[in-house]
């Protein structure tokens, strides 16, 4: 599969960054090369997985508001397909931790992960998600989640705003539509 | 305040009592319990509630600062100094029998200065996890990060509190089973989309009847206020914003007024005006979004998605205004940041129109449906008495029946030059607490219509110093925020950092009186309680 064909909503590939990232992906999927019939499949059960992605939110302070406002009416994340937000690990295929993490709370957090069936993925909203943010230098703050569990998508802002969100989501189901499901021979 | 002065050195004749911004009595620690039942017993001007408990390290001591005010007028203030030079084993009295917001404040106190407060029912640590080393507001604190490393591993909880009674003149060490033996206990949260946070209730039932609850805090404590002790002023600015995140801008206001009355900076009209639509918008978007998750914790998912769409009207006059949305970065030191953009006023008004329209069609779909009557009337009572006690302030305050808006009983930036009505309600249930949010976006709407054409022409800021550094002494403010009073402590020593901040969070007396309101309620009336006080976490946990 190349690149341009990962197709967003008709958002042209060139109009995201971190194209060159996804490209390294691609090529480390496929260096064994991808079965015809299988890779075939692939493709159509990623546009399925890509546009159906449950969310859990673990929210802990503003961004979850923000999450809020994404989720409603005016931005309404249900064009993504993401509007089931689930509260219950166990059904959800994608965790967007929004807000800041503390030493009280990382095991907690890590337990959430472990009860997260596979394939899952974590998205890590807002400074305070990716690297402590303005608490950076406190006693009591995890300077990133990526130090609990680990992140596949980073974003910015404090808080982001709901269009970040959205391009940080399809970023994600661009990464989904990449994956090899059935084909990757590694797995 | 002459015969309360008599009344202060008839009880303790040795205390010693300065006029400072605030009239401060300085008492031993063995005399303080003794002299606050005075002025809380006193006839003719109660101090009945306790505004702040600040642990304090001032050095060669650690003590406590409270702040008194009467229930009848907010201005009414006094301020009790106390302390211990004991710091290996501090030992203070606990005020917790006489204020019961006391109590979670003293715990508090306790994780972060490591003062117990003897005849404290609970002496568990409050934020901080029970084996965290050292007491990190102490001034001496080891911030080495291997003495408390990240630690992934559950463990369980211990329901055992240790606490230090005197009984007899003699102080025992005991502990305390907070649940009894065979309780059924379950754990709403930390991690639950309708707890409003991150809050750990641990519960235990009686069938579906809430016997007691136990709360855990400090899953989202980030020590703001020890970091703002290596910041300058106008860089703390911004932890306001993140403390009650709902109430960015008024919060924010607070931190400036106690600054600019320091520093005896004047704010230019102009500013003040801009000052206060926006802290009125502020309350709107608030009280709005609060009206939207009560709702939605009642059930009614449509009606969420009704109070977002308004919402994101106020959100786009914030946006258009300064860029930001939730967090707007609007009051600096001296005045705000950016001016108001041409379109404003007719922005404003257009909206005043929609939402007074708005609230009549909430009013027509909610307000009166059968199912959300039923689980509001008479659910989660709170009367007039345990609100002072647990000094609950705010729209909850106000629904039992206690007049308690700062902007009535300390008017600061042009609240003394505009008509509204303080919004007082005598059923203290969920409904009344709930009309309340509704009336009081109303009242909001009418302020902001006395002003938006009145703007004056003129700066936005008035000149400051590079370096902004406050005089010596101890300063205090107190704003009306969304759910309550927010107030702010600053103890500074002639430095351009503070020696000690302190925020009073008002989420915290909301949060204090749930498990006193929620006794005996069935656990599926807890979560529509919790949505109909709508505390916001983060600026519990600060």
């Amino acid at each position: 599969m190349e690149l341009k064909n990962v197709n967003i909503k008709g958002i042209p590939t060139a109009e995201f960054n971190d194209n060159e990232y996804l490209e390294n992906y691609i090529k480390e999927l496929e260096a064994n090369g991808v079965n015809v019939v299988l890779g075939k499949i692939d493709e159509f059960i990623n546009w399925g997985r890509s546009n159906s992605i449950w969310p859990l939110i673990y929210a802990t302070s503003c961004c979850g508001i923000e999450f809020m406002a994404t989720a409603a009416a005016h931005n309404d994340i249900a064009r993504f397909g993401m509007e089931v937000t689930r509260n219950s690990p166990r059904q959800a295929d994608l965790m967007i931790v929004a807000g800041t993490m503390v030493h009280k709370m990382a095991p907690l957090i890590k337990r959430v992960y472990d009860q997260m069936a596979e394939p899952k993925y974590v998205l890590a909203m807002g400074a305070c998600a990716i690297s402590g943010g303005p608490f950076v230098n406190s006693y009591h703050v995890v300077n990133g989640v990526d130090q609990i569990i680990p992140v596949d998508v980073y974003v910015p802002g404090c808080p982001p705003r709901p269009e970040s969100l959205f391009y940080g989501l399809m970023q994600l189901q661009r990464k989904i539509k990449v994956e090899q499901f059935l084909g990757n021979k590694q797995r | 305040m002459e015969n309360i002065k008599k009344l202060i050195l008839n009880t303790v004749k040795d205390a010693v009592i300065e006029e400072k911004q605030k009239l401060t009595v300085t008492v031993d620690y063995t005399k303080l319990h003794l002299l606050a039942k005075t002025l809380r017993d006193n006839a003719e001007l109660p101090f009945d509630t306790l505004v702040f408990l600040t642990g304090m390290d001032r050095g060669e001591e650690l003590g406590v600062n409270y702040l008194l005010c009467s229930s009848k007028d907010l201005s009414k203030e006094i301020v009790l100094k106390t302390g211990t030079t004991d710091r290996e084993n501090p030992l203070l009295y606990s005020v917790t029998d006489l204020f019961e917001t006391a109590n979670y404040n003293e715990r508090e106190v306790f994780a972060l200065f490591g003062i117990r407060f003897i005849n404290n029912p609970d002496m568990r640590k409050f934020f901080l996890n029970g084996d965290w080393n050292g007491f990190p507001f102490r001034k001496d604190y080891d911030a080495n990060p291997e003495l408390n490393p990240l630690n992934l591993e559950s463990k369980d909880i211990i329901d055992i509190a240790p606490r230090i009674m005197e009984i007899d003149g003699k102080l025992v060490e005991s502990t305390v089973n907070i649940f009894e033996e065979d309780d059924y206990i379950i754990n709403i949260g930390p991690q639950h989309p309708s707890t409003h946070g991150v809050m750990h209730f641990r519960t235990s039932l009686d069938g579906e009847i809430v016997k007691k609850i136990d709360v855990h805090s400090g899953y989202i404590h980030r020590g703001i206020e020890k970091l703002s002790e290596t910041l300058t002023y106008p860089q703390i600015l911004h932890f306001t914003d993140r403390l009650d995140y709902l109430s960015a801008n008024i919060n924010r206001h607070g931190l400036c007024m106690a600054v600019e009355k320091a520093a005896e900076i004047e704010v230019p009209e102009r500013a003040q005006y801009i000052r206060t639509i926006m802290d009125e918008l502020n309350r709107m978007d608030s009280h709005l979004l609060a009206w939207a998750c009560q709702t939605n914790d009642l059930g009614a998912t449509t009606a969420f998605i009704y109070g977002m769409r308004e919402r994101e009207i106020i959100l786009d006059i914030f946006e258009k205004t300064c860029g930001g949305r939730l967090i707007i970065n609007q009051n600096v030191v001296g005045g705000v940041m950016f001016d108001i953009y041409d379109d404003f006023q007719k922005d404003v008004k257009s909206f005043i129109i929609y939402m007074c329209d708005k609230l009549k069609e909430y009013d027509r779909f909610f307000s009166h449906n059968v199912i959300a009557l039923g689980r509001m009337i008479g659910i989660g009572n709170l009367s007039k008495e345990d609100a002072i006690n647990y000094a609950v302030t705010g729209p909850a305050g106000r629904g039992s029946g206690w007049s308690c808006d700062i902007r009535k009983h300390i008017p600061y930036a042009l609240y003394d030059k505009v008509e509204f009505n303080e919004v007082i309600r005598t059923e203290g249930d969920s409904y009344a607490r709930y009309l309340n949010r509704l009336d009081e976006i109303e009242q909001s709407l009418h302020i902001i219509e006395q002003l938006i054409d009145n703007i004056p022409e003129g700066d936005i800021c008035a000149k400051t110093k590079a370096i902004i550094r406050l005089p010596e002494g101890e300063f205090y403010s107190r704003v009306e925020a969304c759910r309550g009073e927010f107030g702010v402590f600053i103890e500074s020593r002639g430095d351009k950092f503070p020696y000690r901040l302190k925020f009073r969070s008002p989420s915290m007396a909301l949060v204090s009186a749930m498990p006193l309101i929620c006794k005996n309620e069935k656990i599926s009336d807890f979560i529509g309680i919790g949505g109909s006080m709508d505390y916001v976490i983060p600026d519990i946990d600060r």
